[in-house]
């Protein structure tokens, strides 16, 4: 039995958030209304606070509450990508939520409830964790795409997110109940010791409707068609936070899962593993071709850019796994910066965004036109930008693990990516000036541009990256 | 007959089948789609209750006490977001949510 001040330290950042969101909520509620941008403001600090709190020397591993969760280096690691998601989108959202006249108080709280729930789910060490987690983090996640509740688009965005989140939850439940009942326990470890050596049918199909649930939060194909609509309809800082955060947790926990627990089926998952990697690379970089709404074409990129960090996966080694970390670094970094430069983009006092709009910015707004332009780039993975790096630190394991046909398949439908991307550039570069953009506060151009300095600037001093991957991986194992 | 676990299993699979099926086959009102959802949910719950007699063992339903609890909260914010979508749309068929496609 550890003592409790041991439990309670390893789940501060949690507490602060889960507490924080409380308050927050009763503050807002008493001030019915006046000044409602403090709490965005004190939102922002308490997610700071929880980030600084991750840098705690606290030992390597703790398993605690009973062994439904832990604490290591692997998680504090996706904590970081997931705090840093939920914090920039949420400087991101102030703008632009009081131009559009719904920067109402429950917006911040309702992030922070949702990050409090990405962190648990990061964190969780068996069946029953990994659902509280995931459930926090969706039911929070509906009421956000829906929460411009005045807009046909939003709140059809809502709608659909919720059946089909809804489905894939029950998916994932019907998974874990045949887990737990033919491996006789919910703990992952516990799972791992069930299945070493004899491997039933019910695991094995547990297990299929367990990655299907998650592989729906990851939004990776046959389980995207939430994610077009749902981006394009939610407003954009909501888009934007979509795109970064939830992705990193559930990217992290399905990691956990498959490493922790189910290396007794390795050939089963490695199958689906593969099959729903390649889907997603081919539909990510064919289906974007056609899109002229910028947030569409993101949605696409995004299911893209999960294909692709799933080759990582495939191999099941510590290579692979740090590379899918170094991979969720940069594609945090690369959409937060897209998603601030979409958020520039305001003709007169209305949003815009088509690439159309784009047209000839180079002329108008050159700083801006030259930093999409490198964020254009390094998404479609052109050296010697991060993007590029994120795509070869993925490719390489699966290489030494003899993957040579995924990684081959990978890096041609990369190039097919590629079009659309640089059809971006041409259009900003070469095409004759459409409306100049309105300026922008300061903290949505301070994004866009720490975004791409960390881009261009990752091959100069790419150690503090790989490093902390390297020791998040190792972690894992 | 004895009724064995295998019996139990079949039953849920059975729900959740159907629970499925009419989130995919229904195009009339998305009430219908709620009410699978549930019924998703409540054969997940026969399949935890049913492992956890025959394993002996409590953790199964402790797990569909606390997935009880999580489906209220999820109908509740389903029929709020129901609600915001029929006030814009004025409609809640399941062929009239096609606001955004492609």
């Amino acid at each position: 039995m550890t003592p409790i001040s041991f439990a309670l330290a390893h789940t501060l950042p949690e507490l602060i958030l889960a507490g924080g969101a409380l308050v927050l909520l009763m503050l807002g509620a008493f001030r019915a209304g006046k000044g409602d941008w403090i709490i965005s403001e004190l939102a922002i600090g308490l997610l700071g606070i929880a980030l600084l709190t991750l840098f705690f020397p606290l030992e390597g591993k703790a398993l605690i509450w009973d062994g439904a969760f832990i604490d290591d280096t692997f998680g504090r690691f996706m904590k970081g990508l997931a705090l840093m998601g939920a914090l920039v989108s949420l400087l991101l959202s102030r703008e632009y939520m009081a131009r559009e006249k719904i920067d109402q108080f429950e917006f911040p709280v309702l992030i922070l409830l949702a990050t409090t729930g990405m962190l648990m789910l990061i964190s969780a060490q068996n069946l029953i964790g990994l659902y509280l987690g995931l459930e926090l983090m969706s039911l929070a996640l509906y009421v956000v795409a829906a929460f411009h509740r005045d807009n046909v688009r939003a709140s059809e965005a809502g709608l659909k997110y919720f059946v089909l989140g809804a489905l894939s939850s029950g998916m994932l439940l019907y998974g874990s109940s045949l887990i737990y009942g033919f491996a006789g326990t919910v703990s992952f470890t516990g799972i791992a010791d069930a299945i070493h050596g004899n491997v039933s049918i019910g695991v094995v199909f547990g297990l299929v409707f367990l990655l299907a649930g998650l592989a729906f939060k990851m939004s990776m194909v046959p389980f995207h068609m939430w994610t077009p609509d749902v981006y394009e309809g939610a407003p954009t800082p909501v888009t934007a936070f979509f795109a970064s955060a939830p992705k990193m947790a559930a990217v992290a926990i399905t990691l956990r899962i498959i490493i922790t627990a189910f290396p007794g089926v390795t050939p089963q998952w490695q199958q689906i593993v593969v099959f729903m990697s390649l889907l997603s690379m081919a539909l990510g970089s064919f289906a974007a071709i056609g899109q002229t709404n910028l947030k569409r074409l993101m949605a696409y990129s995004s299911i893209g850019h999960m294909g692709f960090a799933m080759v990582g996966l495939v191999p099941g080694t510590e290579q692979g796994i740090r590379g899918v970390l170094i991979y969720m670094a940069i594609y945090l970094t690369m959409t937060l910066g897209a998603f601030a430069a979409l958020l520039s983009m305001r003709v007169g006092e209305r949003y815009v965004e088509t690439i159309p709009d784009l047209a000839g910015l180079s002329r108008t707004n050159g700083s801006m036109a030259f930093f999409l332009a490198m964020t254009m780039f390094s998404l479609a993975g052109i050296p010697p930008l991060a993007g590029f790096f994120a795509k070869l630190y993925v490719f390489q394991p699966a290489i030494d693990a003899g993957f040579y046909w995924l990684a081959t398949i990978g890096v041609l439908l990369s190039v097919v990516s590629t079009f659309y991307y640089l059809r971006i550039v041409k259009v900003i570069y070469f095409d004759a000036p459409a409306e100049a953009f309105s300026p922008v506060k300061r903290e949505v151009t301070g994004v866009l541009w720490v975004a791409s300095f960390g881009i261009l600037l990752f091959w100069v001093y790419p150690a503090p990256v790989l490093t902390a991957a390297t020791n998040a991986a190792k972690s894992l194992f | 007959m004895a009724i064995g676990l295998n019996q139990y299993l079949i039953v849920a699979a059975m729900l959740f089948t159907l629970g499925v099926a009419g989130i995919i086959l229904n195009r009339k009102n998305i009430i219908i789609i709620l009410m699978s959802v549930e019924l998703i949910l409540l054969a997940v719950n026969i399949n935890l209750v049913a492992f956890s007699t025959f394993l002996g063992d409590l953790t199964g339903q402790i797990f569909s006490l606390l997935i009880l609890t999580v489906a209220a909260a999820e109908a509740a914010i389903g029929l709020a977001v129901l609600v915001t979508y029929f006030r814009n749309r004025g409609s809640i068929a399941v062929e009239d949510i096609n606001v955004m496609k492609g």
